[in-house]
């Protein structure tokens, strides 16, 4: 049967698997708007900005593993999906963008709203079509579902001509998809893996660096064997956490510039680092001359290419972590390391994450642990500075795809639209946003679709009136030159909630914050947001200056 | 967005740095998907992450939906396996051939406008263009057009010879290169 392109698209769409797709319309993605409406089978959810759409597609996958589906039209439509293609591509998140193109005749003329969205999200996708025939519709499809989802997951960019929406054309959803160009390697090398059984038998002072790979590849259940089997203390990154539970003895919590002195003393001494979908990102390793000196590196990683980008390593592996690992199981053993166990479980003890109660203020890590003793099994989702940073210290995140946050681009704004696509793909969990002020206002305009749809998000701002985590960096490096981060002419948030048709609150004093949370989580028809004013001038510790090794990490200034 | 520390930049290029020395020139033989976009792509790739092309050659092959780029570049080792390493992740590359590392051929041509502004001149450039093996593919009063296939050092030695004449226009296809055939 013929049908338009557009409505090709819609149930190619639906052939896929889509749940929900999520957009702002516009002139040359109209064609595609009406073929949704009306649809039962596809959920849109309509945002208020094209940068809100794509991060809760973002959301949506990183909570379900499924591919998260943006709309947009041409021009402006398009350029604002680009900072949530961006923040996808660096945190390897199946997602499928598509937008809508001016007519073909106008491609190239600087047409009204005409922008070459495939030239601008080149380097930040991993890949995209340009759809200029109705009948190139399902392939195409089929092929970018494939590719966002397989291999090291990533975003594809689908951007489709108006004429080609409108045209008629056979639908056949092809079957199968075999691109001969595309090959993803699932199976590790036999002898390479043999190697690294190998050197973990060897090791004295062997550790686990588990990254975000092992979540996209649904392997944390295979790292707890690893680690449970042979004994050897583990470091999950900021990408990772929840891979592994870091409430268990070997759990190191964190590493890197805000990370647990005792992940950060370890790689320094170490014998032998075993990576698991972990990309050696700067923020992980600090200065490279000083990074894991003694150790010798074994590199699990779907992506050969992230293989000794940054680290030389002595035993690479390419392959998916959950295969690769299952392999890796059945050739290890209990480690003979009790020294090194020892000395892990030392520093341990003797460095966990504190801070001082230094005003009468509310201290941003008090709220984060009060958020965790009162939703302790909630998704949580962070967006990116300080408060970042503290929950990630401070919440104990026990399962995978528990923690969301922008980890590779560092997206302000990320957490709310993203929330939103959290509790869609998970309506039965309690999705906690924990925001900042300055991330927060970026984004703020997506408490309405949260509102209209009801959604009983757990919005938690720590208010710190700053760019906190810049003016963290100013206080140490800059003298104290405030540039640009006091965000004291913040408006009312609570009030401004209320406004929007949430329920909106403000807490001021220490003893009104768990009154505050349990209020919270009373609350169920709607988003409920808590302004938490904190101290202004808390700073994140640990920290690894820039440029220093992990062994230089600052504890505090006291 | 806001956030955006300068981190351990200087340490890496300090590292890299300090590999400058030990830089290799490779070429690489890249079949792609013959399709729109795709030099965008590979260009993009190398302008994107710091690397060099320092010669590039695009054509259809026999197969008309395989194109074939050779790209000449240089780096050390650890660059040249991350170019090998990020070519082979885009999604239209079929097949990446670092050539250097075996036997190989490669050729380039080159067409030189040569001012010939007397006879003796025009009959000395005739016979530097034969210890070339060049051929003269146009002649006018004033000029002439030489055709010149070889590898680098060759053209170079001509171009460098040439020049003294008073070359008036120089176009280059950039290298092709391909492996040697098996012995048996």
């Amino acid at each position: 049967m013929e049908l338009s392109g557009a409505q090709i698209l819609v149930d190619s769409l639906k052939r896929e698997g889509v749940e929900y797709i999520f957009g702002v319309n516009g002139g040359a993605a109209m064609p595609i708007f009406d073929a949704l409406y009306g649809e039962t089978e596809i959920k849109l959810i309509p945002m208020r900005h094209e940068q809100g759409a794509s991060h809760a597609a973002d959301g949506y996958a990183r909570v379900t593993g499924d591919v998260g589906v943006a709309l947009a039209t041409s021009g402006p439509g398009a350029t604002n999906l680009v900072t949530g293609i961006a923040t996808a591509y660096m945190d390897s998140i199946p997602m499928v963008a598509i937008t809508g193109q001016v007519f073909t005749h106008y491609i190239g003329s600087d047409a009204f709203q005409e922008c070459d969205i495939i030239g601008v999200t080149r380097p930040v996708c991993k890949h995209s079509y340009l759809i200029k025939n109705s009948d190139e519709v399902a392939d195409v499809v089929a092929e970018a579902f494939h590719i966002a989802k397989t291999g090291k997951p990533g975003p594809v960019v689908i951007d489709i001509a108006k004429d080609a929406q409108m045209h008629e054309a056979l639908f056949q959803y092809p079957e199968t998809v075999d691109i001969r160009s595309y090959k993803p390697q699932v199976h590790g090398d036999p002898a390479q893996i043999a190697k690294a059984a190998a050197l973990i038998k060897e090791a004295k002072r062997p550790m686990l660096y588990a990254g975000g790979g092992v979540v996209l590849a649904n392997a944390s259940e295979e790292l707890r064997q690893l680690t449970l089997k042979t004994q050897i203390p583990i470091t999950v990154t900021l990408m990772g956490l929840g891979a592994f539970p870091e409430t268990h003895p070997l759990a190191m919590e964190m590493p890197g510039m805000h990370g647990s002195c005792c992940a950060n003393y370890a790689f320094t001494d170490a014998d032998l680092v075993i990576a698991i979908g972990a990309r050696f990102d700067d923020r992980v390793t600090g200065d490279l001359s000083k990074f894991a000196p003694n150790a010798k590196k074994v590199h699990i990683d779907i992506d050969a290419s992230c293989i000794g980008k940054n680290v030389p390593v002595d035993v690479p592996i390419v392959g998916d972590a959950k295969s690769v690992l299952t392999e890796l199981n059945k050739q290890v053993s209990t480690a003979d390391i009790d020294p090194w166990r020892n000395q892990i479980q030392e520093w341990k003890q003797k460095y966990p994450f504190e801070y001082e109660q230094k005003s009468d203020k509310v201290m941003p890590q008090y709220v984060i642990e009060q958020i965790y003793e009162h939703f302790s099994d909630a998704i949580v989702v962070a967006d990116v500075g300080q408060h970042q940073m503290w929950a990630a210290q401070y919440f104990k995140f026990t399962e995978p795809r528990q923690w969301l946050n922008s980890g590779g681009l560092g997206t302000m704004g990320f957490s709310l639209p993203a929330a939103i696509g959290a509790q869609l793909g998970c309506p039965d969990k309690t999705v906690v946003n924990i925001n900042g002020d300055g991330s927060y206002i970026m984004t703020i305009q997506e408490l309405v679709p949260a509102v209209t749809m009801k959604l009983p998000l757990k919005i938690f701002i720590i208010n710190n009136m700053y760019l906190g985590m810049v003016r963290q960096w100013q206080e140490l490096f800059h003298g104290k030159r405030y540039s640009a981060v006091d965000y004291h002419d913040n408006p009312d948030f609570a009030l401004l909630a209320q406004a929007f048709g949430a329920t909106g609150l403000r807490v001021e004093h220490t003893e009104d914050v768990v009154p505050a949370l349990q209020k919270a989580k009373g609350i169920t028809d709607g988003p409920v947001v808590i302004d938490f004013i904190v101290d202004e001038e808390e700073n994140v510790f640990p920290m690894v200056p820039a440029g220093a090794g992990l062994g230089d990490v600052i504890r505090g200034l006291s | 967005m806001a956030f955006r520390g300068s981190g351990q930049r200087t340490s890496r290029s300090d590292i890299i740095a300090k590999k400058m020395n030990s830089e290799e020139r490779h070429i690489f033989s890249v079949l792609v998907e013959n399709r729109f976009g795709v030099l965008a792509r590979v260009a993009g790739l190398f302008s994107g992450r710091g690397f060099n092309i320092d010669s590039l050659n695009v054509a259809e092959t026999h197969d008309r939906s395989i194109s074939q780029i050779t790209l000449v570049t240089h780096g050390d080792t650890q660059i040249i396996e991350q170019i090998y390493h990020h070519l082979n992740r885009l999604i239209d590359v079929i097949e990446v051939t670092d050539l250097s590392t075996d036997t190989h051929v490669e050729r380039e041509l080159v067409l030189i406008k040569i001012a010939t502004d007397n006879p003796q001149k025009r009959t000395e450039i005739l016979q530097v263009a034969e210890v070339f093996r060049g051929r003269v593919i146009d002649m006018k009063p004033a000029s002439l057009v030489l055709e010149i296939t070889g590898d680098e050092g060759k053209l170079k030695a001509a171009i460098d010879i040439f020049n003294t004449y008073g070359i008036l226009e120089l176009a280059r296809t950039g290298k092709i290169a391909m492996l040697r055939g098996s012995e048996s």
